[in-house]
């Protein structure tokens, strides 16, 4: 127990010197707190930030937009891209389409939202919506094509139907890709998320980064911006942890 | 993405046979594209139909005709070297300093303990939100622009660089040093082409990100550039100049990912999976 507690501080320790570092050249005055404010001061404006509500109210909208958005592309990403490998007009119509939407740089897709429909919720989450369905559409797809083709005929000649076969040999084999994909369209709906919100919008944590520098004060920029690090970190590790979960049964 | 790409293409139909070989390449090529002219044709009537006004969706042919006078005037032009030059000033800085980092990381334990939690902490961090903090120390100009794309696009480059380098063969390595290579020689004639197919799929990863960064810092900060131009014309609720930003920047990145994708199999010539069968 104790060994383990040791490795994982000597593991972290890098980030541990990087906070003293931080604090250390503002406090003695190496670097102007006009352009660095002490770490300390940002923790203590994180602190009156969580306790005015500032944070929750601004917080619980991003992640009220992302989790929508985010769920919708998991849902109908994850529809087009099984029906895809699994029904060939469909993947002769969507593939093209497929591979222009690809490449094409998510963040375009802001300024288009915003006309549509204007700065508020609806707006975040329809760009979060189409910004994340390619990874997961390539996911779905990838993974339900790689089904293994024996183990679709077997289930056929036992004689299950092919809306069984769909259930349980293709949708569970096109789980790891597909897991994948999502984890890439969650890594996109932070970026899409907090961007759009420092361009356009009047409520959520980039609007909240970009409100707080604009009014000089600096301590509580810098206590935002970790946050919303922090939870795309976080984020992403329980993310892993719940896939490697859900992936047990593949030895 | 080479080997999405592949699967995708080469499902859309049957294989030619060798006869008329090149003249049905060319039709199933061409048919393969059919819904998305198909989908531009809908867009082009949709708009017209009435049922939406010009201002949610303008018509394709009215976003063309604005799209060729911005190329007339020269602002077109403009827009796309600005982002561009941007883009890929940002992303050269992150694959250089990214692959040697991730050499380091791999080959010194000392590299390896400070860096390796700093990558691993910051990888899945949204970074954009560092951009007000960034823009405060270098100001609102280039450099901030092309700093912010370098430091979202390197992550994946070191990642990549280190997974590769681990994964050489450890017998090539000793047979090398048995016959007494130098570390250096070491690096460039055994570890960095062994890991190249690995470094490519990182900087594959890296380019969309410069040019979907590259596009949030002008529409974030102005000064030129597609993103700019389209968060103008957002703002004076010119939606032709909006729709005319999705399609120009479609078109870069599209060319930019297949440019990758061949000089992917230029440099892998050499490589096992230059064998198989690849229709990009």
């Amino acid at each position: 127990m104790i060994t383990t507690i040791g490795t994982r501080l000597w593991h972290y320790l890098p980030l541990v010197i990087l906070a003293i570092v931080w604090e250390a050249v503002v406090k003695f005055g190496l670097v102007s707190t006009a352009v660095l404010p002490a770490l300390s001061d940002v923790l203590l404006a994180w602190w009156r930030l969580l306790e005015g509500g500032d944070l929750w109210v601004n917080g619980a909208a991003s992640l009220y937009r992302g989790g929508v958005g985010l769920l919708l592309a998991i849902l109908v990403g994850g529809v087009i891209g099984v029906a895809m490998a699994w029904w060939k007009p469909a993947r002769a119509a969507m593939s093209p389409i497929v591979e222009i939407f690809y490449p094409l740089p998510k963040s375009a897709l802001i300024p288009v939202t915003a006309l549509w429909l204007g700065f508020g919720d609806m707006s975040k989450i329809l760009l979060i919506f189409l910004g994340c369905m390619p990874p997961v559409v390539l996911g779905a797809f990838n993974g339900a094509r790689g089904s293994e083709r024996t183990l679709v005929w077997s289930a056929r000649s036992l004689g299950a139907s092919r809306l069984r076969v769909l259930w349980d040999v293709v949708i569970p084999s096109a789980m790891p890709e597909l897991l994948n994909g999502i984890r890439t369209a969650m890594a996109l709906a932070f970026v899409l998320l907090v961007s759009s919100e420092l361009i356009v919008a009047r409520q959520g944590f980039g609007y909240l980064i970009g409100f707080l520098g604009d009014g000089g004060n600096y301590e509580g920029m810098f206590a935002v911006t970790l946050t919303v690090a922090l939870i795309g970190f976080a984020a992403d590790r329980l993310y892993q942890m719940a896939q490697n979960r859900a992936l047990r049964w593949r030895e | 993405m080479a080997r999405v790409d592949d699967i995708l293409l080469s499902q859309t139909g049957p294989r030619p046979s060798r006869a008329s070989a090149v003249m049905r390449a060319g039709l199933w090529h061409v048919a393969a594209w059919t819904p998305v002219i198909v989908l531009l044709i809908a867009w082009e009537l949709f708009a017209r139909s009435g049922l939406v006004t010009p201002f949610s969706l303008p018509t394709l042919s009215s976003v063309l005709e604005r799209i060729l006078d911005d190329a007339m005037s020269g602002e077109l032009l403009l827009n796309l070297a600005v982002t561009l030059w941007r883009a890929l000033a940002g992303f050269v800085i992150a694959a250089v300093l990214g692959i040697l980092l991730g050499v380091a990381i791999a080959r010194s334990a000392w590299t390896r303990w400070f860096f390796d939690p700093i990558i691993s902490v910051g990888f899945p961090m949204p970074k954009i939100a560092f951009l007000p903090m960034f823009i405060l120390w270098l100001g609102f100009f280039d450099l901030s622009k092309i700093t912010m794309i370098a430091f979202n696009t390197i992550f994946p480059v070191v990642t990549a660089t280190v997974i590769g380098i681990q994964g050489v063969d450890r017998e090539i390595i000793w047979s090398a040093r048995n016959l007494g290579t130098s570390e250096r020689r070491l690096l460039w004639d055994i570890l960095l082409p062994a890991s190249l197919p690995a470094i490519l799929t990182g900087l594959q990863v890296a380019l969309p990100i410069a040019l979907i960064v590259g596009i949030l810092t002008e529409m974030a900060m102005g000064g030129y550039g597609i993103g700019a131009a389209m968060q103008g014309a957002s703002r004076f609720a010119d939606s032709r100049g909006v729709f005319a930003g999705i399609l120009e920047i479609a078109a870069v990145g599209y060319v930019l990912v297949k440019g990758m994708a061949i000089l992917r199999r230029r440099l892998l010539v050499w490589h096992q999976e230059a064998l198989e069968p690849t229709t990009v």
